[in-house]
């Protein structure tokens, strides 16, 4: 391992907080806490962009910055609609438990 | 890399963790909340203010107080028999493990050609302005319809069905 | 003997004969309009049967007319057209029709015949439903007939003669749903078909050996010098030439029509058939297509003879005729159908006319076919008025007294009885004698002369025995007799004029026929009759004929015996009587060598057709159906069976597949994020390599 550049240092962070968001929706019985996971790796998404876009060739293009922008404001409206869903279902089922919501199985 | 830089990396990533390990899922929100806070701090560290700010905006101020909204509103069964983790977790766990071992693998050997340290590049809100009615006016606007949708979408989920008892 | 005969050689055709195919045509046209009419439709019918034959008649007459008027300037008439049928590469068949002194004189006597027997039939077959169908049959036959005389090609002539056998099965099974008039059709169709057999073989034979069927054609027909020449060159089996094998073969056919011995067999039963239809048909005019075709043929048959000699095939004719005549004659004594003795009569008659063409040529042969064609014609229509008048009774035995019953009846008859028997003045006594005089001088043999001389007798004793059953002697049946009516008697009379006058142009004295028919001067010398053994021949046979009639008139005449006691020969020679009765038991012969060894064939191929043909596609069906089965069990089993196996495996998979989807969402990105994992190593591998 030699000299770590800021770049990659930025993105080692995200990849680690990327693996920790896909850990927990992979492990967690909530379907709330899956989503922050969701959430979480969504971050770590924005973070990569954000340093490759500081540490690019063109930053005055702002093109990782837009990008980022736009993945703040989609994920918001996933976040929203996904909840929303959560609580629907939790209306019928009266659980959150992923473990119990198998009824699409083949 | 500074010392600001591990401090602030640090604080993410315990917070991350605590989301994901916390029993109490307010907690977990709570630590959720301080993720995205040094994140926001992270973007402002690398000269994207614009950015950082709208993550303070929009994932703490929206997204959080909605996901804390959505756990109490889910609150019927706290902490189930079977425990938190799902009978599979050791396989999800493995998983994250080897899919953060190929990422950081990849980071670390590639021999970047992009050059150590940059110049700090000046980015002022204007100029994003002009980038959004300009050359992302497109997407710009697709997000609006995505967000009316969205928004649509949630009111219609979540409302409640005529006669069911809330 | 014969000289050749010398024709002129043929001019362009004139307008008549241009116009000769009319005369078969029309009648035949009428028979298919007739075909298509309705059967309440009979006056129609018989009006165009008759107008149309006719027509033929008033045709004929002037093709005589002109054939008559070349002749007595001295041209020896005969005209040809020929036409192209069929052309295969090189090989052309040719048809054509003729008008020679033999034709026209067939010509006319056959629609003046016919034309007289339609006339009858009208009244005769007054009360048949059938009325219609019978003129559509009679009209089809005289159009056939008429085209077997003017043919000019032996293919065209044999076309005819099978449309006339055919007409012939018709009409003598017009009544077929009795039992008895379809088998004799049947049988007649059969045995003239035997000799028709011949007829075919002779036919192509003759085709081959002389590449023509036309018998005139300028020159090139193979009646003509040139073709018989060449068939002279060839020689056949037996010592035999290609000329004589030919006629011999067509003789066969000849014969089958004729009725000559062994072939007779279906004439007797013939009779069958209505009256008008025996009239015709199996009397003057069918009948006489053999003779007539001997006639036409004639060149051939004579070919390379020696002056004053005979030729093989002529012999044969001769004696194969003269032992017909004789045998007829003598079964016809013990007869007791009227119409059976007069079959028997006209099988004795043209066994006469084959001997008399064997002997003394065309002409003699032909003059007693004319005169024979109106007094048999006229005896069987006198039969036909006898039966109608006795109620359709035909046993001779249960009739008579008829002279006063049914007078006019009795004078035509007796006529025509005269005339067959051969008493002078009558018709038959010039043209059977002319026969008896050419035999007399047959260089040959004079047995055939001494047969025919005996069979005159025979054919006077059993004519007077009939007449005098018929017509003498007290009335044995149940209801009294009448007359018929005039639409049937005024022909009868007709007829009875010519037997009575037609002989008049062929007596020695003034051989008008024999030399129209060859081509010769025929003037009037009262000095031939004395010449050489005329007067002797016509004494002998005005004998022999005188002792027939005495003697029946002895034993038969002035009684009037019971229909149920025996006949008076019958008492006297039982056993020949029998024989006699029974016609020789030739049926039966047949019926126990050919008919069983036909049967016999017929049961061993059935036996054949069963066991070996039918065992041989019963084999390969087996085989077959083996193939089958063992197709099937394949596509069961190997075909079905791996694909079915297929799709259970493919079910099993899936099934088991389907174990993928749990329904349980952390499984599925568990997956994906596995996958990502596999991908991007995959990726930076490749990058890095």
């Amino acid at each position: 391992m030699g000299h770590v550049t800021a770049l990659q240092g930025y993105l080692l962070l995200a990849a680690l907080l990327f693996a920790i968001g896909l850990a927990g929706a992979l492990t967690r019985r909530n379907a709330i806490l899956v989503l922050i996971g969701i959430e979480l790796m969504l971050n770590a998404a924005n973070l990569n962009l954000i340093a490759f876009w500081r540490y690019g060739p063109h930053p005055e293009a702002l093109t990782g910055m837009m990008f980022a922008i736009f993945s703040i404001a989609v994920a918001a409206a996933e976040a929203a609609v996904g909840l929303g869903l959560v609580i629907h279902i939790y209306r019928f089922t009266q659980t959150t438990d992923l473990d119990q919501m198998n009824r699409m199985k083949g | 890399m500074t010392i600001v830089f591990y401090v602030i990396a640090a604080i993410t990533v315990a917070g991350a963790l605590a989301a994901m390990l916390l029993k109490n899922t307010v907690h977990c929100a709570l630590a959720l909340t301080v993720a995205f806070a040094g994140l926001a701090i992270q973007f402002l560290e690398l000269d994207a203010q614009f950015a950082g700010f709208a993550q303070i905006l929009v994932y703490i101020g929206a997204v959080a107080i909605l996901v804390v909204f959505a756990i109490l509103l889910t609150r019927g069964s706290e902490t189930p028999k079977e425990g938190v983790f799902s009978k599979t977790w050791l396989a999800g766990l493995a998983i994250a493990a080897m899919v953060f071992a190929v990422l950081s693998w990849a980071v670390l050997n590639s021999t970047s050609s992009l050059p150590g340290d940059s110049p700090k590049p000046t980015v002022s809100v204007l100029e994003i302005g002009n980038a959004l009615m300009g050359r992302y006016v497109l997407p710009l606007e697709i997000v609006a319809v995505l967000l009316t949708s969205a928004l649509i979408g949630a009111v219609i989920v979540a409302k409640h069905e005529k006669g069911s008892a809330k | 003997m014969q000289a050749t005969i010398s024709f002129t050689p043929q001019v362009g055709a004139s307008a008549i004969t241009q116009l000769l195919w009319l005369i078969p045509a029309v009648p035949v046209v009428a028979s298919g309009v007739i075909a298509l009419l309705k059967q309440p439709k009979r006056k129609t019918a018989a009006t165009l049967a008759i107008g149309s034959l006719g027509f033929s008649l008033l045709l004929a007459l002037i093709a005589f007319g002109h054939v008559v008027s070349g002749w007595s300037h001295g041209n020896a008439v005969r005209e040809t057209v020929n036409f192209s049928w069929i052309r295969v590469g090189t090989t052309n068949i040719d048809l054509g029709w003729v008008l020679d002194p033999l034709s026209a004189a067939m010509l006319v006597m056959v629609c003046f015949v016919g034309l007289l027997i339609f006339i009858y039939s009208t009244g005769y077959m007054a009360h048949d439903e059938n009325f219609t169908r019978f003129f559509c049959f009679l009209s089809l036959f005289a159009g056939a007939m008429l085209g077997v005389v003017i043919a000019n090609s032996l293919l065209l002539l044999f076309m005819c003669w099978e449309l006339v056998g055919l007409t012939s099965y018709l009409l003598i099974g017009f009544w077929y749903y009795k039992p008895a008039a379809a088998a004799a059709a049947k049988k007649a169709f059969l045995t003239t078909r035997v000799g028709d057999i011949f007829f075919l073989l002779g036919m192509v034979w003759l085709a081959s050996g002389t590449g023509t069927l036309l018998f005139y054609n300028n020159g090139g027909g193979s009646m003509e010098a040139g073709a018989l020449a060449s068939l002279l060159g060839q020689h056949a089996a037996w010592g035999l030439t290609a000329a004589g094998a030919i006629g011999l073969l067509i003789f066969c056919g000849a014969a089958g029509k004729s009725g000559q011995f062994p072939l007779h067999v279906w004439l007797p039963d013939a009779m069958e058939g209505p009256t008008p239809v025996s009239a015709l048909i199996h009397a003057a005019t069918m009948v006489a297509a053999g003779v007539y075709l001997i006639a036409r043929v004639y060149p051939l048959m004579a070919a390379g003879s020696l002056l004053g000699g005979s030729t093989t095939a002529l012999t044969v004719v001769t004696w194969v005729g003269a032992f017909t005549a004789v045998f007829a004659a003598l079964i016809a004594i013990a007869q007791d159908d009227i119409k059976r003795i007069l079959a028997y009569s006209t099988i004795s008659q043209l066994g006469y006319m084959m001997a008399g063409l064997g002997m003394g040529g065309v002409a003699v042969g032909m003059f007693h076919l004319i005169t024979h064609a109106f007094f048999k014609a006229l005896l069987f229509m006198g039969a036909g008025s006898v039966i109608h008048g006795c109620h359709e009774e035909q046993n001779i035995r249960k009739m008579g007294g008829l002279k006063s019953d049914m007078p006019l009846t009795f004078v035509t008859y007796a006529a025509g009885m005269l005339a067959l028997c051969g008493v002078p003045i009558f018709a038959g006594f010039w043209s059977k004698d002319g026969i008896l005089e050419a035999g007399s001088h047959w260089s040959v043999s004079k047995g055939p002369v001494a047969l025919l001389v005996f069979g005159a007798m025979l054919t006077a004793f059993y004519m007077t025995r009939q007449v005098v059953y018929v017509f003498f002697g007290h009335w044995r049946g149940h209801k009294p007799a009448h007359e018929s009516p005039a639409v049937m008697t005024i022909p009868l009379a007709i007829l009875a004029f010519f037997a009575f006058v037609l002989g008049l142009f062929g007596t020695p004295a003034w051989p008008w026929f024999q030399g129209f028919v060859s081509g010769r001067e025929a003037p009037l010398e009262i000095r031939g009759l004395f010449e050489s053994n005329v007067l002797l021949v016509m004494g002998e046979s005005i004998g022999f004929v005188f002792v027939g009639i005495v003697l029946a008139w002895w034993l038969y005449g002035g009684k009037s015996p019971k229909p149920d006691t025996p006949d008076v020969l019958e008492k006297a020679a039982p056993l020949p009587w029998a024989w006699l009765r029974n016609r020789l038991y030739i049926d039966e012969i047949y019926g126990v060598t050919l008919i069983a060894f036909y049967a016999w064939w017929a049961r061993v191929a059935d036996w054949c057709d069963r066991r070996v043909w039918g065992g041989a596609v019963s084999g390969v069906a087996i085989i077959f159906r083996g193939w089958a089965q063992l197709n099937r069990l394949l596509d069961a089993n190997v075909v079905d069976g791996t694909f079915d196996k297929g799709c259970e495996e493919l079910s099993t998979g899936g099934g088991l597949l389907s174990r993928v989807q749990s329904g349980q969402v952390q499984a599925y990105l568990r997956w994906l994020a596995f996958a990502v994992v596999v991908l991007a190593v995959i990726l930076i591998w490749s990058s890095r390599a």
